[in-house]
C-alpha cells in the first residue's frame, strides 16, 4: 500500500525500530530560543553531556526581545537574564546564535525558512508549539517540551509515539479578499481545538497548491491550534523556487540531488488517510474569532453566537465563559465590535507578504483615532525588506507604530501588552485569556482584516473600506 | 525523574474545557530559567478570584486535578507541568489532553490519566460534594479508584515502564548510540547544516 507524505518523511528518519518501543527518530534541524531552552542546557551540564550536533542546531532570541530601544539594555531584569542565559549557553556549547541586533535575528519560525534551513523531507523540532509552521515545506516539524529539547541536544534524536494521518483537502479558488489565515481559522472552527489530536495533517487540493510559501506557512503554523501533532504540505515548484539561492539551500550537484529527492515527497495515490476533511474554497469568507480559543471563530459577516446554539454542553459552557471574558453580547454583528488595538505580526502573519497586504489596505488611509496599531516584522530581514519597499512609511503615515522584530504582542512577554479589558484585532494565532496581556481580549484576524479594522476602529474587511470611501465620494 | 507507582490524594475538580497552557502558567512566568518556583504562577489569573476552586480552604493540599476535555492545549511550555508539580499535583485526569502537554507531563512523572467524560463527571460530582473524598491513581494496575468509581485507563506499556522505574529517556537513548552514529553516516550530503556558510 502507498504511503502518505508524513509516513515517508517519518520512515526516512527512523534510527531504531523495535517492537513495543516508540520509534527513535533522527532530527535534522533543532531550533532554539530563550524561553524553553535554559532548563535543557542546565540538564546537559548536570549530566556532563555535550550538544551532539551543533551543526544541526541554531538559536535566536525572540520571545522576550523589546521592539523599541533595542540598542539600550533590556529594562526588564528577568527578561535580560533569560536572554543572557541563552547567549551564555550558546557560547559554552558552541551553538550558533542570532541575538538582538543581529541581522538574522527574528521569530524562530520566520528565521529557519528565510535562511533556507527548513527544507522538504527534513525533521524539524523546536521547544515551541508553532514549529508546525515549517511543515509548509514538506518537513515533519513539531513543537516539543524542554525535556525533549534536552534529549535532542544530547542525542539528535527523539523517541516518538506513532501518529495518525488526516487529509484536509481544499479544492477550488479562494474568493477575492479571502486569505490563508481565513482558511485555517475556518478549518479549526470546523474540526475543533482537539480535532487534530494525534494526527499529522496534510493540507492538499488546488486551493493549497496555489498558495505562496508564506501563505502555506500561515496555514501550517496554526495546525497546532487544532491540536495536531504537525501540519504538512507536499513540496512542489513553489517550494523549490522559494528555496533556491537561500543561504543554506543546497547548491550545485547537491541541489539537483535534493530536488530529485524532494519530488518523491508526495502522498502516493493509493495511500489511505486515517481521516479526511473536505473544504470548498469558494465558500470561505473572511473569518474572525469571537471567543477565547482559536476554534471559537465565525465569518466576519455573522453575529456573535448564542451559547444555546451549541449542542455540546462543554462547548456551551465554554461559549458562555468566553463571551463573559470577551465582554461580548450574543447576537451582536461581529462588524460592530469596536477595538482598541491592532497587532500585525507573529510567526503566523509577520512575513513580508503579510506586511505588504496590511500596507496595501492602509495606503492613503488613517488608523482610527482611538486605535493603537503595532506593526512588528517577524524578523530583521523582513523589516529590512519592508523598509526597502517603503512599507514602514505607509504604516507610520497611517498612524501605526513600526517596531523592531520579535514575538512582541503575540504573547506579551516583552513590554508590548494589552491593558486589562482592551480589545485587539491580532494577526497572531492565539486568543487565549490574557495571552496578549492580563485581561486583554483578542480577535484573531488576517492582515487585511487587521488593517481594515484599524481604519474603521471596528472589525472590518477591506471591502467595508471601499464602500465607505464610495459613500464619501458620493456625498462630496 | 521520580518513580510513579500509585498515588492517593484529595482532588480539585476543574470543570472547564480547553484549559490552555497560558491559563496554567501565564507567559511572564516563563522568564525564569529554573524548573522550580512556579507554584504561585499556577492558574494565576483565575486565582485572583477568591471563589476560584483552588483558593478554597478545603482544597488545600489536594494532589489530583480532575479537569475538563482538551486540557493543556496551546503552547509547548513544559513550565505548565512544572507549575502543576510545584504546586503539589501528582496526577491530572481528563477525557482529552493536548499531545505536547501530555508528552511533557509523562516525561516529568506527572501522570496524566485519560478517562471517559462520563467517568470524569462522576469524579467531579463526587469531589464537588465531598472535598475530603480521595482518588487513587494506580499505575501498576492502570486503574483509578474513588468511592463508587473503579475505572481502568490505558497507557502505553513503554511509557508506563519508564514511569514505574523513574527512568531517564536520554540515558536509554544513549545506550543505542551506535544506531545513531550508523544513521548519521548515511545521511545525504544535501541535508542542511546550521554552521555559517562561507
Ligand atoms: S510569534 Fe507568537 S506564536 Fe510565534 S513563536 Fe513567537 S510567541 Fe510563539
Amino acid at each position: 500500500m502507498g504511503r502518505t507524505l508524513a509516513e515517508k518523511v517519518w520512515d526516512d528518519h527512523v534510527v531504531r525500530r523495535v517492537e513495543g518501543e516508540p520509534d527513535l527518530l533522527f532530527i535534522d534541524l533543532h531550533l532554539l530560543h530563550e524561553v524553553t531552552s535554559p532548563q535543557a542546557f542546565d540538564g546537559l551540564r548536570l549530566a556532563g553531556r555535550k550538544v551532539r550536533r551543533t551543526d544541526l542546531t541554531i538559536a535566536t532570541e525572540d520571545h522576550n526581545t523589546p521592539t523599541l530601544d533595542i540598542d539600550k539594555p533590556i529594562a526588564d531584569p528577568v527578561s535580560r537574564v533569560q536572554l543572557e542565559t541563552l547567549r551564555r549557553n550558546a557560547a559554552e556549547f558552541g551553538v550558533r546564535i542570532h541575538s538582538l541586533g543581529d541581522v538574522e535575528q527574528g521569530v524562530v519560525h520566520v528565521v529557519g525558512p528565510q535562511l533556507g534551513l527548513t527544507q522538504p523531507g527534513t525533521t524539524v523540532v523546536c521547544g515551541d508549539s508553532h514549529t508546525s509552521t515549517h511543515g509548509a515545506f514538506g518537513a515533519l516539524a513539531f513543537g516539543i517540551g524542554t525535556s525533549q529539547v534536552e534529549h535532542v541536544l544530547a542525542t539528535q534524536t527523539l523517541p516518538l509515539a506513532p501518529f495518525r494521518t488526516m487529509a484536509i483537502t481544499v479544492e477550488g479558488e479562494l474568493p477575492e479578499g479571502v486569505t490563508a489565515k481565513d482558511l485555517i481559522l475556518a478549518v479549526i472552527a470546523r474540526i475543533g481545538t482537539g480535532g487534530g489530536q494525534g494526527y499529522v495533517l496534510e493540507y492538499r487540493g488546488s486551493a493549497i497548491r496555489s498558495l505562496s510559501m508564506e501563505a502555506r506557512m500561515t496555514v501550517c503554523n496554526m495546525s497546532i491550534e487544532a491540536g495536531a501533532r504537525a501540519g504538512m504540505i507536499a513540496p512542489d515548484e513553489t517550494t523549490f523556487a522559494y528555496l533556491k539561492g537561500r543561504p543554506h539551500a543546497p547548491q550545485g550537484e547537491d541541489w539537483d540531488a535534493a530536488v530529485e529527492y524532494w519530488r518523491t515527497l508526495v502522498t502516493d495515490e493509493d495511500a489511505v488517510f486515517d481521516h479526511e476533511v473536505f473544504i470548498d474554497a469558494s465558500e470561505l469568507t473572511p473569518f474572525v474569532t469571537w471567543g477565547t480559543n482559536p476554534g471559537q471563530g465565525a465569518p466576519l459577516g455573522s453575529n456573535v453566537p448564542h451559547p444555546e446554539d451549541f449542542a455540546d454542553p462543554q462547548e456551551r459552557v465554554a461559549a458562555e465563559n468566553a463571551l463573559r471574558y470577551m465582554g461580548l453580547e450574543a447576537g451582536t454583528p461581529l462588524r460592530e465590535v469596536a477595538v482598541d488595538a491592532v497587532f500585525v505580526g507573529s510567526c503566523t502573519n509577520g512575513r513580508i507578504e503579510d506586511l505588504r497586504a496590511a500596507a496595501a489596505v492602509l495606503e492613503g488611509r488613517k488608523v482610527a483615532d482611538r486605535v493603537r496599531m503595532l506593526v512588528v516584522p517577524g524578523s530583521v530581514r523582513v523589516a529590512l525588506q519592508a523598509v526597502e519597499e517603503g512599507l514602514d512609511k505607509v504604516f507610520t503615515a497611517a498612524g501605526a507604530e513600526w517596531r523592531h522584530a520579535g514575538c512582541s504582542m503575540c504573547l506579551g512577554m516583552n513590554p508590548d501588552q494589552l491593558a486589562p479589558g482592551e480589545r485587539c484585532a491580532s494577526t497572531s494565532n492565539r486568543n487565549f485569556e490574557g495571552r496578549q496581556g492580563k485581561g486583554g481580549r483578542t480577535h484573531l484576524v488576517s492582515p487585511q482584516v487587521a488593517a481594515a479594522t484599524a481604519v474603521l476602529g471596528r472589525l472590518a474587511s477591506p471591502s467595508d473600506l471601499s464602500d465607505r470611501f464610495a459613500d464619501v465620494a458620493v456625498e462630496a | 525523574m521520580e518513580k510513579f507507582t500509585t498515588h492517593t490524594g484529595r482532588a480539585v475538580p476543574l470543570c472547564r474545557s480547553n484549559v490552555d497552557t497560558d491559563q496554567i502558567i501565564p507567559a511572564h512566568w516563563l522568564k525564569k530559567v529554573t524548573r522550580s518556583g512556579f507554584e504561585d504562577g499556577l492558574f494565576e489569573a483565575w486565582r485572583k478570584d477568591e471563589s476560584f476552586i483552588l483558593n478554597r480552604p478545603e482544597r488545600r493540599g489536594a494532589t489530583v486535578l480532575v479537569a475538563g476535555p482538551e486540557f493543556g492545549t496551546g503552547s509547548s511550555r513544559e513550565h505548565a507541568v512544572w507549575a502543576l508539580q510545584n504546586y503539589g499535583f501528582h496526577a491530572v485526569i481528563s477525557s482529552r489532553f493536548a499531545d505536547i502537554f501530555r508528552g511533557n507531563s509523562l516525561k516529568n512523572g506527572l501522570l496524566t490519566v485519560v478517562l471517559p467524560q462520563e467517568t470524569v463527571e462522576r469524579l467531579w460530582s463526587l469531589t464537588e460534594s465531598d472535598p475530603s473524598a480521595e482518588i487513587t491513581v494506580d499505575l501498576e494496575k492502570r486503574e483509578v479508584r474513588a468511592e463508587g468509581v473503579t475505572a481502568s485507563f490505558e497507557l502505553d506499556d513503554n511509557v508506563r515502564w519508564r514511569l514505574l522505574n523513574g527512568l531517564d529517556d536520554i540515558s536509554i537513548t544513549l545506550q543505542n548510540e551506535a544506531d545513531i552514529a550508523a544513521f548519521e553516516a548515511t545521511r545525504p550530503a544535501f541535508k542542511p547544516r546550521t554552521l555559517p556558510v562561507s
